[in-house]
């Protein structure tokens, strides 16, 4: 498995993710870090059921997540990391799991609390302070909605 | 016994359009809701959804399964009874579902999911395999 996309989704599988870009990429393994949802088997069930084909998801703890990067990051198949919230991606980047890596702000929607950004990412204060230190931990942080979208770097994430 | 509610939940515009279209050819209106996810997350998703069957046994018309507008039907088909999920919305079973509103949750999900199976066919090419194939 090798990790292609790293995102930050709250929708986590989803049709972008599963079509737009894992069709693209070519992503088979989703590998899902959410210390809730690695602990409820039929919330696990229920995201499962979006995958098709021989699609594959695993769904782990930030601390489990942090001892399997390493494997994921050898050559086969394409494999995708997705969080539904930017304090979870923070904590990985704190435990130096995304050094080097690109993260990906895909989908984060209006809520109490949240200012617009850009159509698909409205972010509180806390998520702004989560992203810029993502980035200090030394990944390349920025948004893009699908494939095809202009990617939008953090300055601007941060400065709207 | 009251009428099932009918929700159709998609992408975009998808939902208004289907709706706009059922009533059209049906001349009966308010039949059926819809709920576009454009610019809601999974929990406000919900809560639309929520609101829009309100406490009635119903159906939620979802386009595609492997999709938020899926997920956010599932999930809620697990919090109470009553709530049916159907994938792969078309026409023919938005159409048949406005005219038997009045029929048994079970009884009328069978029906609708062997119509939206029906409407489709595929002409200029091989005959359609026979039923149970």
């Amino acid at each position: 498995m090798s990790l292609e996309l790293v995102r930050v989704d709250e929708r986590l599988l989803h049709g972008q993710v599963l079509v737009a870009w894992g069709a693209r990429l070519g992503i088979r393994d989703y590998i899902v870090v959410d210390d809730r949802l690695a602990e409820s088997r039929w919330e696990q069930e229920l995201y499962g059921s979006a995958l098709a084909g021989d699609a594959a998801a695993e769904f782990l703890t930030v601390e489990a997540a942090v001892r399997r990067l390493p494997e994921l990051d050898v050559a086969g198949r394409p494999a995708a990391l997705l969080t539904r919230d930017t304090g979870t991606m923070r904590r990985l980047a704190e435990r130096g799991a995304l050094g080097g890596r690109r993260v990906t702000i895909g989908g984060l929607h209006d809520a109490p609390g949240r200012r617009k950004v850009l159509d698909y990412v409205y972010l509180g204060d806390e998520e702004r302070r989560d992203l810029a230190e993502i980035a200090r931990h030394g990944a390349r942080v920025s948004a893009r909605d699908l494939p095809t979208a202009p990617e939008v770097g953090l300055e601007q994430l941060l400065s709207t | 016994m009251s009428e099932v509610r009918g929700v159709v939940v998609a992408h975009g515009d998808l939902a208004a359009a289907l709706v706009a279209t059922v009533e059209r050819i049906s001349g009966l209106g308010g039949a059926l809701r819809a709920v576009s996810n454009e610019g809601l997350g999974p929990d406000r998703l919900r809560e639309v959804l929520r609101e829009a069957m309100g406490s009635d046994p119903s159906i939620l018309f979802v386009d595609l399964a492997s999709g938020s507008c899926g997920i956010a039907g599932l999930g809620l088909s697990q919090e109470r009874g009553e709530v049916v999920v159907l994938t792969g919305t078309n026409v023919p079973m938005l159409l048949d579902f406005v005219f038997h509103r009045d029929l048994p949750l079970e009884e009328l999900t069978a029906r609708l999911r062997d119509k939206a199976r029906a409407g489709i066919r595929a002409h200029g090419c091989a005959p359609d395999p026979p039923e149970g194939s």
